[in-house]
């Protein structure tokens, strides 16, 4: 099982890789509300002479050629629940931004909102064969570690080795060539449900498009709103988004947390339907245009007229406050933040020497959020747009973006995974010929 | 009353025209669909309209129509060669060199190449040709006219300043008025020749001609087999001296063969027969009496 879906990645790495020789790729953020969809176009580079055994990923710049985002359809809590209406929302995506870009793309890299992540920190130890540590002690002491049984339904998704250790001297972020007796690894493995993730996968295949990767929302987003000391001394990313909220700890510039609160703005907009008798769409736009957290003296004055449902407009006309309006938005946030802290307090994130919080995702732009969540996290809490992406558009820099430019990012940067490195051989495939000719590589 | 409510469009495009579009911004297809075929259904549209034979010959046949209508018109018309300013024989040459058919069309008189025919003549210069409108075809030449006659190998011709062949005479006696000159190279040097001629005025009854010797100098050559050989360069100087001479002394006069002025500090004269005996007895008289 485990090996079969480390061939997956294995395979969608190629892909990725096929992409950025090409120079094109797109990325797609499938979430709750919106699809968004970037092309990006990398500027081609030399290889650089020193090639690895491992394939180095050319680290290029890229820029924005294309950028379209719909409505989503058939998705819930991050979620596909009607294949056909998703494969709509894609399709109209990503034929915007190939109409934008004027070039027609065919490795998509996804995020992936749903799927109930879950966070596992694994370790390893080896000893080193030759001294100093090779290319192949760190395949070595990757299989090494003892994955733990994460259940039959569900896959793992992200691998990452986020702290290497060589005699007890620890947080090493490369350890090769560097001289020791003993390899440890402390491994981030991240799994999510398998069938919400086939689904994805299925989704993507039927809109003709090859997958290049998959990477969890949360953790794109970190990528993309952290800035670069926040990523270095710890923080917490919580990406409040339409359908689930995702969260995510970085530290020493790795994921070390991911985690996935099942609630978000749509059910913000469910309350505000249901409390104030409106339609979904009516209760969407009192959320966007009268929205808030914290209720002021003025907003007692601030008198919102409500859409009627009969369209009668002598007989029913109602009015509320903004203040009413705040009241029935702010227990579901707190419920929300409450929900957070929860996560947060079960991940240890309060041993991490900083403790920012970041706040991203479309319900981020809630005014008075800040303060709330400050409130109720108990730290400093900032709302964190994603950074400045070049040929992005201006309508496509808001918070709500921040999964897709992080996955812009992670393409650019992707950071090693676990199924990076070439596996030592008794845990690979049987294979005779690749074994044959590895025993020959390894032995002259 | 409620309004009609129209169910929200969705903008997703379906799945064919999803795939078309793909397909379109496929480069190597886009360039196949602008160019490629359209190029390809000419071609074909062309290749079969040609391949029906009576139809081929019927488009030649109605654009031939359609061409002499237009050719045939009489305002086109040329009745007429007009070829003004030039002697009645030249004329004659010309007017067959041009070879034009009158009556014929204007458009279909090809000027340039009637020009360049007429050019080809020895006797003209340049040539200009116009199709007027009043149906004559102006042909304006400039004679070439003949100063010396050169003897050559072969015969006879008769050259202009610039040293051209204008015209072959059968006989010396045709142009007895021109000055004669002969000798390999001679038609190069016709300007250093007629400035001779001009000096040597004084002997101008006597003179037979110039001759060039070895494509590189002048000899003078008079009647009762007189020359006066020239030098290559400074012959005109050395020529004048002669002249002096001659006007001094009267020295052609006497009984001379060849005055040798190649080289110009050294004049050598040449005596006769009875002058060299008269030359002897005169000495042998002075020696006689000196003795």
């Amino acid at each position: 099982m485990r090996r079969q879906l480390y061939e997956v990645q294995r395979a969608m790495r190629s892909r990725r890789e096929t992409a950025l020789r090409r120079g094109v790729i797109a990325v797609l953020d499938i979430g709750t509300t919106k699809v968004a969809c970037l092309v990006l176009q990398f500027v081609p580079e030399e290889v650089g002479e020193g090639v690895e055994t491992r394939p180095v990923l050319r680290q290029g710049a890229f820029r924005v050629i294309g950028a379209a985002n719909t409505r989503s359809r058939g998705i819930a809590l991050g979620e596909i629940t009607a294949m056909d209406e998703c494969e709509r929302a894609i399709r109209t995506a990503i034929q915007g931004a190939q109409k934008m870009a004027n070039l027609r793309v065919d490795h998509v890299i996804v995020s992936f909102s749903g799927g109930r992540p879950r966070s596992y920190g694994v370790a390893g130890e080896i000893e080193v064969e030759n001294g100093a540590v090779a290319e192949r002690d760190i395949g070595h002491v990757l299989a090494a570690c003892d994955i733990p049984e994460y259940g039959h339904g569900r896959d793992a998704i992200h691998a990452l080795p986020v702290n290497f250790a060589l005699d007890h001297r620890s947080g090493l972020t490369d350890p090769r060539g560097q001289i020791g007796r003993s390899l440890a690894v402390d491994l981030h493995l991240v799994t999510v449900a398998a069938t919400p993730l086939r689904n994805i996968l299925q989704c993507i295949r039927r809109c003709d498009l090859e997958l290049a990767g998959v990477v969890v929302a949360p953790y794109a987003s970190g990528l993309a709103s952290l800035v670069e000391d926040e990523q270095e001394l710890g923080a917490a990313c919580v990406d409040i988004g339409g359908g689930a909220t995702g969260l995510s700890i970085f530290v020493r510039r790795q994921m070390i947390y991911a985690d996935c609160v099942r609630m978000g703005g749509s059910h913000v907009t469910s309350d505000i339907c249901q409390g104030l008798q409106v339609s979904m769409a009516d209760a969407e736009r009192l959320k966007t245009m009268h929205g808030g957290l914290v209720a002021t003296g003025v907003d007692d004055r601030e008198m919102i007229e409500l859409p009627s449902i009969l369209g009668d407009w002598d007989h029913d006309r109602r009015q509320i406050s903004r203040t009413e309006l705040i009241g029935v938005m702010r227990p579901r946030v707190e419920e929300i933040l409450e929900e957070v802290r929860a996560r947060l307090d079960a991940s240890g994130f309060e041993y991490l020497p900083s403790q920012r919080i970041v706040l991203t995702g479309g319900s981020a732009q809630i005014p008075g959020l800040e303060m709330v969540a400050s409130h109720i996290l108990g730290r400093q809490c900032r709302v964190g747009k994603p950074l400045r992406v070049q040929g992005l558009p201006q309508s496509a820099t808001g918070t709500a973006f921040a999964t897709a430019v992080g996955l812009a990012m992670h393409v650019s940067h992707p950071q090693d995974e676990c199924w990076d490195f070439e596996m030592p051989a008794d845990r690979q495939g049987a294979r005779r010929v690749t074994r044959a000719l590895r025993w020959f590589k390894e032995n002259w | 009353m409620l309004p009609v409510k129209t169910p929200r469009r969705d903008p997703a495009p379906s799945r064919l025209r999803y795939r078309l579009t793909r397909l379109w911004l496929r480069p190597g297809f886009r360039r196949l669909a602008n160019f490629g075929l359209p190029m390809l259904a000419g071609l074909l549209a062309a290749w079969t309209l040609m391949a029906e034979y009576d139809l081929r010959g019927r488009a030649m046949l109605a654009f031939e129509r359609v061409r002499e209508a237009i050719v045939d018109q009489p305002q086109f018309v040329i009745t007429r060669i007009d070829i003004p300013d030039v002697s009645p024989d030249l004329a004659e040459q010309i007017r067959v060199a041009a070879f034009v058919d009158l009556p014929a069309s204007s458009l279909e008189v090809d000027v340039v190449s009637v020009r360049a025919r007429i050019e080809a003549l020895d006797a003209v210069e340049r040539a200009r040709v116009r199709a007027l409108a009043s149906g004559v075809l102006e042909i304006r030449a400039i004679e070439r006219v003949p100063v010396v006659v050169w003897r050559s190998g072969p015969g006879l011709q008769l050259l202009d300043p610039a040293g051209v062949r204008v015209a072959e005479v059968d006989s010396r006696l045709r142009r007895p008025d021109l000055p004669l000159i002969a000798g390999e190279g001679a038609a190069g040097q016709v300007p250093e020749a007629l400035e001779l001629f001009a000096l040597a005025r004084p002997l101008h009854d006597r003179i037979r001609g110039l001759v060039r010797m070895g494509e590189r100098r002048w000899d003078l050559v008079l009647d009762r087999d007189q020359v006066i050989r020239l030098p290559e360069t400074g012959a005109a100087a050395a020529l004048a001296h002669v002249m002096d001479l001659q006007a001094a002394e009267d020295l052609m006069d006497r009984d001379l063969t060849v005055v040798d002025m190649r080289d110009p500090r050294r004049p050598i004269l040449r005596l006769g027969e009875n002058a060299v005996a008269e030359l002897v007895r005169v000495r042998a008289m002075v020696a006689g009496e000196d003795a």
